[in-house]
């Protein structure tokens, strides 16, 4: 394209038209959804988790009540330096006030600390490590839905109970599964039992897992404790029942989520026991949540990540509907303090609270994957086994280290 | 029990086996990348998107039509192979004349075309395919408890490797297309028609890798990003090998399963980059790999 005036003064003109617009009008919310759009987690937290954001939205009414809000999003690739990257420039040029979501551990503790260095609200609910809530913490951070400790204590707890003394770990080489072994082997020495071994595989890329297999079998361990998550997981136990590992092994998924059940098939992945904080088809709301959820995503049911986007966000809209739209931009540490201070309650995760070091308490649930006789139809794939309730559910407050509790 | 090297030798024949069956995907994708490279002189980056197509194709046939895995055996690889033959008539013939650097730019384009397509249609997480039930079970050889399905695998991928390098080594066929390699004005010179030998040949480089996936496809989750874990992999196979040489490929995929194995048991953490640290090495002592010719 060649440049004369006309278009040299369009382009121009084009530009004032957002800053203008910016000086005038009402101040807007804007809300990225930090997420994996393409790797190993994006089904189970993705594109359903921009939906679950425009859900609450539009549940919360947020346009009838004069709000402006605007919805960013991007692929941080399960790389902390390109989340981190993208955090930046929202904040820096797009004006982003809540950062949410953020699978993977690695990119969620990155992002933790901008949050607090820009002073914003960062409600994370895809990532597992219990250092968000624990060394890690901040005032500018929510952990919303689960996490390593609550994995490894619902789930770790129920098999040494059940007799599984003696523990080996697959673990994804990173903070996500290193945490989970770490929180895990707390609780399954404390309760007498033994990790008579681990291996840690490199991640992302591995595929293969037959030789860690084969190294957990030989340890003579009767529990394989699988730290990892979304196609890692479904790869280990696709192989595991190869190898005829599930016939003498009882198999813990300390992380599994129903896009993973979903994936694996009832037949290969019946009697996996696993823990959740939300299941679609546990109670009368989280079915009206559900039901609400699905048909704008292709008939898929929300897995616990998506149902936290949209608990978390409704609760901040709420928030900052109560303290006004100006302040809740202002000061992200004081609009997580007033979050803190309201007590929750929503379709998913029924009413909880949350703690002072962002820790969002509510029930954990132990699930064991039915067997396709069981099953009724597509996504019917949980029965309970037991449910822990949320002031224990989660790490007791002056165990997490965390630096904004005094002890 | 006896012990190598502090691993109970159980151990590691059953590792030593596994990096074998391991191997065998590699000398498969090696074996259709060498070639594609040695008669097209393209640096195919799209084998692995490919890949993953065998084995969605062979997940495809089943939920689709009801047809079952040795059909898909068959079929996945033509289905393939002929979408192949389409993108080298239709896109990848225009570079022949240019550098290596544009096959390479394009084909790597073209897979993340391919892979977020897929993405986009059926998600990340990937699709269940069940081992065909005649291939259930496991035998149990006495070190270890070997799938009968992973056997097979062994099995079918050497018969198809040695094959491939029957006819391209023992045939006139596979004279031919060697000529055509060397000298290609000549040999269109002798009325055969070397563009369509190309196309041909490219298209089974291509059913080759779809094979490979459709093998893939009980082991591993059917999803859009497996082939990408393999590929870099694959590409360390055909350097290390001698880029083009086809022998070279099968071999180096084999031997580099079982060095990967191998890793596993001794130190996990470095068995995403054992390959490539085997490539540097081979590259500054043989930088022609190791079953390359002279120039």
């Amino acid at each position: 394209m060649t440049l004369n005036r006309r278009t040299l003064i369009a382009a121009a003109a084009a530009a004032t038209v957002p800053a203008m617009a910016r000086a005038q009008a009402q101040p807007v919310l804007r809300i990225g959804c930090l997420t994996d759009m393409s790797g190993p987690y994006k089904d189970l937290a993705g594109p359903g988790a921009i939906n679950a954001i425009h859900q609450a939205l539009e549940e919360f009414g947020a346009s009838a009540k004069g709000m402006k809000v605007e919805v960013l999003s991007a692929d941080h690739l399960n790389k902390p330096d390109v989340g981190a990257t993208v955090v930046r420039q929202w904040i820096d040029r797009d004006n982003v006030d809540v950062i949410v979501e953020v699978a993977n551990s690695g990119v969620a503790l990155a992002v933790a600390g901008i949050a607090k260095e820009k002073n914003k609200v960062y409600l994370n609910t895809g990532a597992a490590t219990s250092d968000l809530s624990g060394s890690a913490c901040n005032a500018n951070t929510i952990h919303w839905v689960y996490d390593t400790f609550m994995l490894a204590k619902s789930t770790g707890g129920a098999m040494v109970k059940a007799g599984g003394d003696s523990w080996f770990f697959i673990t994804a080489d990173y903070a996500f599964g290193k945490a989970l072994q770490r929180d895990t082997t707390e609780f399954v020495e404390s309760a007498g039992g033994k990790v008579m071994g681990s291996v840690a595989y490199p991640f992302p890329g591995t595929t293969d897992f037959s030789s860690y297999l084969i190294q957990a079998q030989a340890s003579g361990a009767k529990v394989l404790g699988m730290s990892n998550a979304g196609t890692d997981t479904i790869n280990t136990i696709k192989q595991a029942k190869e190898f005829g590992i599930t016939k003498k092994m009882r198999l813990a998924g300390l992380l599994l989520f129903l896009t993973d059940i979903h994936s694996l098939g009832l037949d290969v992945a019946q009697g996996i026991v696993l823990s959740d904080t939300f299941y679609w088809d546990m109670n009368d709301r989280a079915r009206a949540f559900s039901n609400r959820y699905s048909p704008k995503n292709g008939g898929a049911r929300p897995t616990m990540v998506q149902a936290g986007v949209y608990s978390s966000i409704s609760h901040y809209l709420k928030t900052a509907n109560a303290m006004g739209v100006a302040q809740a931009k202002a000061d992200g540490a004081a609009t997580i303090a007033a979050m803190k201070k309201m007590s929750t309650d929503d379709d998913c995760f029924g009413p909880g609270s949350i703690r002072a070091d962002g820790r969002k308490l509510h029930p954990a649930y132990l699930w064991e994957v039915k067997s396709p006789a069981e099953s009724k139809g597509a996504w019917d794939y949980y029965k309970p086994l037991a449910t822990t309730p949320g002031d224990q559910a989660f790490r007791p407050l002056d165990k997490g280290a965390c630096p904004l509790i005094k002890s | 029990m006896m012990m190598i090297f502090g691993i109970p030798a159980p151990l590691l024949f059953g590792q030593l086996l596994l990096g074998l069956i391991n191997g065998a995907f590699y000398a498969m994708l090696s074996l259709g990348l060498a070639i594609i490279f040695g008669m097209l002189n393209i640096i195919n980056f799209a084998h692995g998107a490919l890949f993953m197509m065998g084995a969605f194709v062979a997940w495809a046939l089943l939920n689709y039509l009801d047809i079952g895995y040795f059909p898909a055996l068959i079929l996945a690889p033509l289905i393939v192979g002929v979408f192949g033959v389409i993108l080298e008539k239709t896109i990848i013939s225009r570079l022949y004349k240019l550098d290596h650097l544009y096959g390479l730019l394009l084909t790597f384009g073209l897979s993340l075309v391919i892979e977020g397509l897929f993405r986009n249609a059926y998600g990340s997480s990937g699709m269940p395919y069940r081992i065909p039930s005649v291939l259930q079970g496991a035998t149990d050889l006495g070190f270890m408890f070997m799938p009968n399905y992973r056997g097979w695998v062994v099995l079918s991928a050497a018969v198809v490797c040695l094959a491939t390098w029957a006819i391209i080594e023992k045939t006139s066929l596979g004279a031919t297309l060697r000529a055509a390699t060397e000298n290609a004005p000549l040999v269109q010179a002798f009325g055969v028609n070397v563009p369509r030998l190309i196309t041909l040949t490219y298209g089974a480089g291509i059913a080759l890798a779809a094979f490979a996936g459709v093998l893939a496809a009980p082991i591993y989750s059917v999803n859009p990003n497996m082939g990408t874990n393999f590929i870099n992999t694959v590409f360390a196979v055909v350097v290390i090998g001698g880029m083009g040489s086809i022998l070279g490929s099968i071999v180096t995929g084999f031997a580099l399963g079982v060095v990967e194995g191998m890793t596993k048991v001794f130190y996990p953490q470095a068995s995403a980059t054992v390959v490539f640290v085997v490539m540097v090495i081979i590259l500054l002592t043989r930088p022609r790999g190791l079953f390359g010719k002279a120039a």
